[in-house]
Parts: structure tokens; C-alpha cells; sequence
């Protein structure tokens, strides 16, 4: 009732149009890259094993990231304690960090002179070998499990406090508010987060090939490189790029077949408060669970900040000017993708083609951006010079990488606004701006700030396109770090690292702060 | 709302340059380009007599270098082309995008003798692998590193330069064995990188004994941060070659600029500036004019390199081989 309860207005129109855009900025440099090929030899043996491994180990991946998440998710809903809010969002880091900078922060705890083998080593226990499937999962992990807690987090806030309230006066046990209240909202919350996590770890290049130990860990984004790079064979790439798709789309298809819609129900918009829960088992496990996801995911990060204290102060000024740059345009990216996940989400919510819709919207996470990179570079070059046009094209690029994790946080939002407020806007003669302004947007602030922090955040972080495009001049402060990698100058990099750290963490806190109205998370 | 300033910025002071002085475009690596690369240093020389605005362009690494130029094909800005080496000759000059040099290059010091019309070394390097100064029993060749425990970090020859130039080092010595020398080695690799970059990190963070490089990268540790004990494994049967080039392109609007640039380059003002930014050996500098510092480092004799065609005719059945031993 509620779909039908707003008609098809502007809106609707806009979210058709950007969905057109994604598929087109997806389609079309694909296009481009196979128009510009010779003669290619296909798909061999080699590349069907890369796309196996991959498919294996992102289901891994999303499988432990996200069933670890439920706990954690589930344990810092219902508890309130000091530091609550400030270690939710430090928990995110590793999410926006560089790849390199993370694998090293996580062997300061997991490597061979890492913490965990020094204590094995003193009760006498052989140190731990991260190299192989397990250390490509647990990586994986390490990078998604913030995002998997968040997502759920996110789900749990949603339910009205006016249900706990109830279930409280039914006298329900933590169990049965699990059956009647949590499971349902798992249900539709899990499978979207499964399926992000699922794709953005099938273009895992860099963690998997680096801890996966040799070239068994072939995945189909380093097999687009080789293609690429090595063979020069753009047919290929361009092919791999098209099974990048496939995979996305059955993934998807299998998603939302699973999925059920949200039906919870709405409340008043009131702060969750729980009744249940309170007995002592139940808080030591909650405790528990917070304190390990924590260590696990600030220990890490803890070696990333100690090592570049030391640098920062004296690293090359090129690094504070690029840093300006990725500023900038971590800013750009977070509003253009924000532009464009609302109307999709308000497009979704309404339930017209859903599942095509957010298919697409997850395609970008899937894509290869060296393929869409090299087309897009194909498709501009006779228009303009590729440094013109590094910094726009990468902050659409980054917005589209970024648009499926705004509408994650965004589709359900609306989807209850829609449902529980949709009858009485339009009773009130609410509708198309008033609607927008008065019921919607209040409703949306908190997954808003957090969209659009992490859409700046990822911007912040990511390597992305840049290097086909950017002029020494013009790099990012990821992709400086990279260079300073590069030239053996480690200290120079770990303190970029740092500085990358802080002000992802700052831009997104920033965002996120703001759409916080009742600082309940 | 900085960066379109910056960006028109940018492109007014590129427009200003143009109208009055000829633009060299050379597209290179990227970390050729970067302040503590040699690019400033060489911009700048080249510069105060050439009359010209000197531009650097940086791609990524070598191959990306080469992709990008295929993918420009004739329309490619590019004057110069400089960054490629020897395992990326062959396919370079199959794109037919590159015009011969004509520069004198009878006062190159390479370890080896270099002909080549259109290609022109700038600087060379042996790989080695890297290992700290207190290891014990530093393996002597790649069968005594098999049959040792010490662990190893190497880079994918489908993703990386050095990766690329040790599957030809094995292949050079072992030629129809290397398979079987890669099955050795198979578990004394700890793991794979993707780059350069990430290897040696896994090596400084202490996950391996041994890191590919160069011998030249304890040159690095001496001279910018002091530090001694860094040294490179001397194999006897000899180390494979990495020599980087630079080529003018067919068709170039600055065709004399290109060339009094190669020129240039062979020069001491270029050449001197590479040991201490690029850390490699400069291709035309006696070694009496190296830094103080790279006479610690290790003479590996003979150097060993396939020509450019052999190089590419090998290059598919070597990395074949090397799956298949490292796939197990």
C-alpha cells in the first residue's frame, strides 16, 4: 500500500536516470576496451581458476565477516558504556585504509614476528603462518567486519523502540525478542550486507595474492592485470571484466531471492532503550565480544599510528599538498554519491524493479577499475588531455565505487520511512519537496552522515583510476604514499599512512556526527 | 572548491609555457618523476640549455608505461619514452611507434655490450636478493637457497619488473631445469607480492630472510639512512641484468629536441644524478664517479641478459613453468 502511496514523481525519474548512468559508465568503457582490441585468445584454464579461487575465498570472506559481525552487532546495540561512539567509529578504520598499510599492520600482530607468535613463542608453541586461504580470510575480515558490524548495527537501531518497550511488557525473554523482533530484521538486513562484502572482496588483488602465498591466490582482478599489462591482450581484459559482472549479477539474483522485505514496522522515532539482556551472562558476552572484535581490529591499527608518529612531522611537502587534494576531493566524491543514492534508494524503496536496481547499484563495487579506467582513458583521450581530467573522472569513478554502500545504508531507511509515515504524508497532502523535506530527509539524517562519510572516507583511501590519469603533479595522498613506497622510503610512507588514517577518520566522523540527531549510536 | 583552481592553474601555466617555448613531452615511471626521483633534478639541467619546457608524464610502473603508449597508439604525446627495460624491448618495438636514436653511444659503462638503434640505456641494475648482514649461511646459488630453510619474499612476474627478471634469471641458468629449480624453491618462497613495494615491506617487517631487489638497494640503506646491515646474496653463476631505456617517438613534433634529450642523457649531469635517487647504476658514468658507498657493494660476475627477441620468445614458457611449480 505504502509503494503506492507516493506517485511517480521527479524523483522516481531522478533515481531512473542515475541507475541509467551507473550501468552506462560501467557499460560503455567496457565497450570501448573491447572495440579497441586485436585479436584475443579467450579465456584459458589459468583464468577459470582465478575466477574459482576468487568466488571461494569472497565467500569466505563475507561468510566470517558478516557472521562475526552479528554478535558484535548485536552486543554494542544493547549495551551503552563510555567511549561507545568513539570506538564504533574507530572500529571502521580499516576499512578506508590502503591495502598495504593494513597487510603491515596486521603482520605487527599476526606476521612472523608479530605479537600472537612472541606469545606462542613463550609457552613454547611454533609462531603462526598467516600466508595462505586462512590469512587472505582473515584480512578480508579485518577490512569488512567493521563495515558488516555497522550495516547491522544500522538494522538494529531501526527497530522502534516502541517494540522493546512492548516486548517488555509481554515479558519477552532475549530469546524471544530474537525470534520476534531481531531475527525477521536479520533476515533482511544480512543478505545485502553479505552481498556487498561478497563483491568488493572478489576484486581483491593486492591482500590476496600478497597473503595468499603464491600464485594459487590468483584472483580475476590480478588475471585483468596480467591481461593487461603483460599480454596486452585487451580482449581478455575486457572478457574478465564481463565475468566480473556475471558474478555480481548471479550474486545478486541469489541475494535477493533470499531476502525478505522489511517488515518490522515503524515507532516514534525514539532512542533504543533495551529491557532485555541485563542478566550478568549476558553482559559478560557482550563484553567479550566487544573487547575481541576491538583487538582484533585496533591492534593493527595501534602499529600503523605508532610507526608513523615518528615520520610525520618531517615528511616531503609534496605529501601535505596532496593531502589537500584528496581532501577535496573526497568532499566532491561524498556529495556526488549521495546525489545519487537517494533518489535509487527512494526509486528502490518504492519496490518498482527492485532487484535490477540494486543489482546495479552494486555492479560498481564489481567492476574492475583498471578496465573501467583504461575505457574511460579510451573514450576521453580525443576529447581532452588525461590530466585535465584525472581529478573529475576519479571523483565520479570513486562516487560510483561508493554509491552501493550509501544505498545499503540508505534503502531500508526509506524503505520504513516510506512504509510508516508514506499513508499519512499523503493524507496530509505531503508530497514531492514538502514529503522530502518534512518526512523523509528528517528520517534519513542518520544513514545520510554515514553514507556520505564513508563514500568520503573510501575516496580518501582509494587508489583507484588515478594512476592511469593523474600527472606527477596531481597525485593523491594514497597514491603519493604508494610512490614514496616505492622509493625505499618507508618512514616517509608510514607517516603518510598515518595522516591518511587520521583524516579518513576525521571526514568521516565529521559526516557521521552530523546526521547523528539523537547521538544514540 | 581548490581543485578546479588548482587545476585551471595548472593548465594557464602549461598554456603560458607553450606559447613562446617548445614542450618535450616524456612520459616515464612514476617513481622516476616524484620529488626524490631523479626527475627534478634532470628537468632542471635540461632545461637551462635546451631553450624548452621539459614535461615529465608518469604511468604507473614499466609496463603500464607500454600499455598506455599502445593504447594512445600514433595519436600518443609522448616525445620520449623513457623506463622501459629489456623484457619489455620486444614488444615495444613491434608497435613500430619509435624512430632510431642516431646518438653516439660508444661511452656506455654497462657490464655488457649494447647495440640497439632505437633503444638507449639511462641505467642498469643486477638483481639480488637483499638479506640483513647477520644471516647465517647466505645460499650461493638458487640450489643451495633451495635446499636451505631461509625464506623468501619474491614479486609476480605478471604484475612486477624484478618479478619478471628473476623468472629470466633462472631460466638463464637452468634453461629446461627451471621448472624443477622453481619445485625446489617452492617452499622456501613465503609468498608472491604483487609489487615491488609490498616485498619489501614484508622483508623490513621481518616475514622473510631474503627479498628480490637489487644490489644496489643496500646502497640505499648506507648512504640516506646509515645503516649497514643490509647486504646482497653474490650467486657464482652470475646475476640477471635489468637495463632501462629510453627511445625518441616516430613522428614527433620536437624530433631535434628528442635527440639532443638522449644525448643529454648519456651525459654526466644526467647520469650522475641516478645512483643517489634512482639507486641503480648509471649506464654511461666510470665507477670512479659513483657515490662514496657503492664501492660496499657486492661485483657479481658474469652479468647475465637474453637479447630483447630472446627475452620474448621465452618469456610465456618460463612464466608457464613457473606456475605450474609454484601452483602445487
Amino acid at each position: 500500500m505504502a509503494r503506492s502511496a507516493q506517485p511517480v514523481g521527479i524523483s522516481a525519474w531522478a533515481g531512473a536516470a542515475v541507475a541509467a548512468l551507473v550501468l552506462t559508465v560501467i557499460a560503455v568503457p567496457l565497450g570501448a576496451v573491447m572495440l579497441r582490441a586485436d585479436a584475443s585468445s579467450g579465456l584459458g584454464p589459468a583464468d577459470w581458476a582465478a575466477v574459482r579461487f576468487t568466488v571461494g575465498q569472497a565467500f569466505l570472506s563475507a561468510l566470517f565477516s558478516v557472521g562475526l559481525a552479528i554478535p558484535v552487532a548485536r552486543a554494542l546495540a544493547r549495551r551503552n558504556f563510555r567511549g561507545r561512539s568513539a570506538l564504533i567509529a574507530l572500529m571502521g578504520a580499516p576499512f578506508i585504509l590502503p591495502v598495504i598499510v593494513a597487510v603491515l599492520g596486521l603482520l605487527t600482530v599476526f606476521g612472523r614476528q608479530g605479537a600472537l607468535s612472541e606469545i606462542l613463542r613463550l609457552f613454547g608453541l611454533p609462531g603462526v603462518e598467516i600466508y595462505g586461504l586462512h590469512g587472505v580470510v582473515l584480512a578480508h575480515v579485518f577490512f569488512n567486519l567493521p563495515l558488516a558490524v555497522r550495516l547491522i548495527l544500522q538494522g538494529w537501531l531501526a527497530i522502534p523502540v516502541e517494540r522493546f518497550r512492548l516486548a517488555a511488557t509481554l515479558g519477552f525473554s532475549s530469546r524471544d525478542i530474537g525470534r520476534h523482533m531481531e531475527r525477521p530484521m536479520l533476515r533482511n538486513v544480512l543478505p545485502g550486507a553479505f552481498l556487498v562484502i561478497f563483491l568488493i572482496c572478489t576484486t581483491s588483488f593486492a591482500v590476496a595474492l600478497t597473503l595468499g602465498g603464491g600464485p594459487r591466490a590468483t584472483t580475476v582482478e590480478l588475471a585483468i592485470y596480467q591481461a593487461f599489462l603483460f599480454d596486452f591482450d585487451l580482449g581478455r581484459a575486457a572478457l574478465l571484466g564481463v565475468v566480473q559482472v556475471a558474478i555480481c549479477v548471479i550474486a545478486g539474483v541469489f541475494v535477493l531471492w533470499v531476502a525478505t522485505p522489511n517488515a518490522i514496522g515503524t515507532g516514534l522515532d525514539q532512542p533504543v532503550e533495551r529491557w532485555d539482556g541485563q542478566s550478568r551472562a549476558a553482559r559478560l558476552l557482550d563484553g567479550a565480544f566487544i573487547t575481541a572484535a576491538a583487538l582484533f581490529l585496533l591492534l593493527p591499527l595501534t602499529a600503523v599510528v605508532l610507526r608513523g608518529a615518528g615520520a610525520i612531522a618531517t615528511m616531503p611537502p609534496s605529501i601535505w599538498v596532496a593531502a589537500l587534494r584528496s581532501i577535496a576531493l573526497s568532499l566532491v566524491t561524498a556529495s556526488v554519491a549521495v546525489g545519487m543514492a537517494l533518489p535509487m534508494a527512494m526509486l528502490i524503496a518504492r519496490g518498482r524493479a527492485r532487484g535490477f536496481l540494486e543489482t546495479i547499484g552494486a555492479l560498481s563495487i564489481a567492476v574492475s577499475p583498471l578496465v573501467i579506467g583504461t575505457g574511460l582513458f579510451l573514450i576521453l583521450r580525443p576529447i581532452a588531455g588525461p590530466t585535465d581530467m584525472a581529478l573529475p573522472v576519479t571523483g565520479l569513478v570513486n562516487a560510483l565505487a561508493a554509491l552501493p554502500f550509501v544505498l545499503r545504508a540508505l534503502v531500508p531507511a526509506v524503505e520504513q520511512a516510506e512504509a510508516g509515515y508514506g499513508r499519512v504524508a499523503l493524507s496530509l497532502g505531503l508530497s514531492g519537496p514538502n514529503y522530502l523535506r518534512h518526512v523523509l530527509l528528517p528520517r534519513l539524517r542518520r544513514p545520510l552522515g554515514f553514507g556520505a562519510g564513508l563514500a568520503a572516507a573510501l575516496s580518501m583511501g582509494d587508489l583507484g583510476v588515478i594512476t592511469l590519469f593523474a600527472a606527477p603533479q596531481q597525485g593523491t595522498l594514497p597514491l603519493e604514499m604508494y610512490r614514496l613506497m616505492g622509493s625505499y622510503r618507508t618512514d616517509d610512507a608510514q607517516g603518510a599512512a598515518l595522516l591518511l588514517l587520521v583524516l579518513s577518520l576525521a571526514i568521516f566522523w565529521i559526516f557521521d556526527r552530523g546526521g547523528r540527531v539523537n547521538a544514540a549510536v | 572548491m581548490k581543485t578546479p583552481l588548482i587545476a585551471s592553474g595548472l593548465i594557464l601555466a602549461a598554456g603560458m609555457a607553450s606559447a613562446d617555448t617548445p614542450v618535450l613531452t616524456i612520459y616515464t615511471y612514476d617513481s622516476f618523476t616524484s620529488d626524490w626521483g631523479p626527475g627534478p633534478a634532470v628537468e632542471a639541467a635540461f632545461e637551462e640549455t635546451c631553450g624548452c619546457d621539459l614535461q615529465f608524464v608518469g604511468a604507473g610502473d614499466g609496463a603500464s608505461l607500454l600499455a598506455r603508449l599502445r593504447l594512445e597508439g600514433d595519436s600518443t604525446d609522448a616525445d620520449i619514452v623513457l623506463g622501459l627495460d629489456t623484457n619489455l624491448i620486444a614488444a615495444a618495438r613491434e608497435t613500430g611507434l619509435f624512430a632510431d636514436h642516431g646518438v653516439d653511444a660508444s661511452n656506455l659503462t654497462l657490464p655488457v655490450a649494447w647495440q640497439d638503434d632505437q633503444f638507449l640505456p639511462f641505467d642498469w641494475g643486477y638483481f639480488a636478493f637483499i638479506h640483513d648482514t647477520d644471516m647465517q649461511n647466505v645460499p650461493t646459488s638458487f640450489t643451495e637457497l633451495a635446499e636451505s630453510d631461509a625464506r623468501i619474499v619474491i614479486q609476480d612476474p605478471r604484475s612486477s619488473t624484478p618479478g619478471l627478471g628473476l623468472l629470466m634469471w633462472v631460466k638463464y641458468v637452468y634453461g629446461d631445469a627451471a621448472e624443477a629449480v622453481w619445485e625446489a624453491l617452492a617452499d622456501n618462497i613465503v609468498t608472491v607480492t604483487p609489487g615491488w613495494s609490498e616485498a619489501y615491506g614484508l622483508f623490513l617487517e621481518g616475514e622473510a630472510d631474503m627479498v628480490l631487489s637489487y644490489t644496489t638497494s643496500p646502497a640505499y640503506h648506507l648512504i640516506a639512512e646509515e645503516d649497514d646491515t643490509r647486504t646482497a646474496a653474490l650467486f657464482d653463476a652470475g646475476h640477471y641484468l635489468q637495463i632501462e631505456v629510453a627511445a625518441m617517438v616516430e613522428g614527433s613534433d620536437h624530433a631535434d629536441l628528442a635527440r639532443d634529450f638522449l644525448a643529454f642523457m648519456l651525459t654526466p649531469a644526467f647520469q650522475s644524478v641516478i645512483p643517489t635517487t634512482n639507486w641503480m647504476y648509471p649506464a654511461a658514468l666510470p665507477a670512479s664517479d659513483l657515490p662514496e658507498g657503492f664501492d660496499t657493494l657486492i661485483q657479481p660476475q658474469p652479468g647475465l641478459i637474453f637479447t630483447p627477441e630472446e627475452a620474448a620468445a621465452l618469456r610465456d614458457e618460463a612464466l608457464e613453468e613457473w606456475r605450474a611449480a609454484l601452483s602445487q
